[in-house]
């Protein structure tokens, strides 16, 4: 059976995920309110500005049925603003969003500023080789909870980690043509 | 894990398309910033005048102090983008060394150069340049820009000019897909475009950067006309801190790029808005204040 998956398209780097997920000939849509979840088997979350993206989940009304998706254990995938958003990190203003959906501290904008974005390959726990990826003005992650894998560092710095049905990855595999680390979240979907 | 490799074009560009579908919004100091971030900008142009007062100060305009593009930075956590006058090479290298996330080569500051932009690829941080027409949109890809947008007609709050813009570079995008292989040269000599990137637009059938609105964006319609265009995005310069009440025209704004299509939110997102930022028709401009002919 064909895959189903969306892509919330709030703000960010939409484009770029749908077409990643065509040409692995998933269904890809593009999800902007409540009804568009509807027989969804998996969400990405897109890299955009996790302040922004997080503002217009509440101002679209869609934190409850995000909850109820990620209760339902449907697949998640954050890339960089999406791992801040489904982060449990408590070092944020109750303004900022975190949906809590992964066990773990965050440090935005971890890697510096934008002259520090950088591109480089990457070990990747459960993948054979090593991925292409792309860092923009990257989050880390500080900490995470027991029920937490991590799947890639950089610098001793965790950049990419898992928890049941929710996998996130700091830097942006969309960027890319390697659709190694997408690949691994598909297979989440069974 | 290998190599860290920074200041390639993937990550420059790629800074930009994380910009996509979002507002960027000028600011003067830092609690224009925070007003800015919390009502949703993606990033935030840091500014010494706004350009509608850049116009009504006249004189020369240019890159701001760099006192006040710190205090924002300190004062924000979303990417903070500066403005160098078009061919200032300190300007940008200074800039560049404050760790500024994006730079703007713009045509709104007074020009240091008028025959040269900078050579934007020889630099770490990224770029974006103003154009009218998709010649002037590939020279500045040429030189390195990651990023590109209309340029309007920068402090008028008047859309006029950014639409005319917007639907002249993609115009062209679309007859340039039409083109057979052989007639390509001809069509780069015409517009006065890179024939290499004249090449890669007809097989992407589109640019090989974001293009964002920009130039006379003053209400949440003008921001979602513009992304109904085909803008990725909008920058708003005078639009949001001019108007009556900026935090409701910044929220209302941010709202209505995300949602351009939805017209019944539309209406309510221009409701009690207040007055917005006072426009000027384009007409009455005399040509030296033009901010849109400047750098071709």
């Amino acid at each position: 059976m064909t895959k189903f998956v969306g892509v919330l398209d709030l703000q960010g780097a939409v484009a770029e995920h749908l077409i990643a997920l065509r040409n692995l000939g998933v269904k890809a849509v593009s999800v902007k309110t409540a009804e568009d979840f509807d027989g969804l088997d998996g969400l990405i979350i897109p890299g955009g500005e996790s302040t922004a993206i997080g503002r217009l989940i509440r101002e679209q009304g869609l934190e409850e049925v995000l909850r109820i998706f990620y209760q339902e254990g449907k697949a998640i995938f954050g890339t960089c603003a999406g791992l801040i958003l489904c982060s449990s990190d408590k070092s944020h203003t109750t303004e900022d969003l975190r949906l809590g959906f992964i066990e773990m501290e965050v440090e935005r904008n971890g890697f510096g500023r934008q002259v520090a974005s950088f591109e480089t390959y990457l070990d990747f726990l459960g993948i054979d080789r090593q991925v292409e990826a792309v860092f923009i003005r990257a989050p880390y992650i500080e900490s995470v909870g027991p029920n937490v894998k991590v799947l890639a560092t950089v610098d001793q710095k965790i950049v990419a980690a898992e928890q049941e049905n929710v996998l996130v990855t700091a830097h942006h595999p969309e960027l890319t043509e390697d659709y190694a680390v997408l690949t691994y979240f598909l297979e989440k979907i069974v | 894990m290998s190599e860290k490799i920074i200041g390639s074009s993937r990550v420059k560009r790629g800074m930009a398309q994380m910009q996509k579908g979002g507002v960027i919004m000028d600011v003067v100091n830092a609690e224009q910033a925070r007003i800015a971030e919390a009502a949703g900008a993606v990033a935030v142009m840091a500014l010494e005048r706004v350009p509608s007062d850049i116009r009504k100060a006249g004189g020369v305009a240019r890159m701001a102090n760099p006192t006040i593009v710190e205090e924002v930075m300190n004062a924000v956590s979303i990417p903070v983008m500066a403005k160098a006058r078009i061919g200032h090479i300190s300007e940008a290298r200074i800039l560049e060394a404050m760790g500024v996330d994006y730079i703007d080569e713009s045509e709104v500051l007074t020009p240091a150069d008028e025959e040269y932009h900078l050579l934007k690829s020889e630099y770490v941080v990224p770029f974006v340049c103003g154009c009218r027409d998709l010649g002037e949109a590939l020279r500045r890809i040429g030189e390195g820009a990651s990023m590109l947008r209309t340029k309007g007609e920068p402090g008028t709050g008047n859309i006029v000019e950014a639409v005319r813009h917007m639907r002249k570079v993609n115009s062209q995008i679309n007859v340039l897909t039409t083109k057979s292989n052989d007639e390509l040269m001809t069509f780069a000599r015409d517009i006065g475009a890179p024939y290499e990137l004249v090449k890669e637009v007809k097989e992407l059938g589109a640019l090989p950067v974001v293009n964002f609105a920009a130039g006379g964006v003053a209400t949440p319609a003008d921001a979602a006309l513009m992304m109904s265009l085909g803008a990725d995005g909008v920058f708003v310069g005078s639009g949001i801190f001019k108007s009556e009440s900026p935090e409701k025209f910044a929220r209302a704004i941010v709202q209505a790029t995300t949602n351009f299509e939805n017209y019944e939110l539309l209406a309510k997102l221009s409701k009690d808005l207040g007055e917005p930022m006072k426009g000027i028709e384009i007409s009455h401009l005399q040509s030296q204040e033009r901010m849109q002919d400047r750098g071709l």
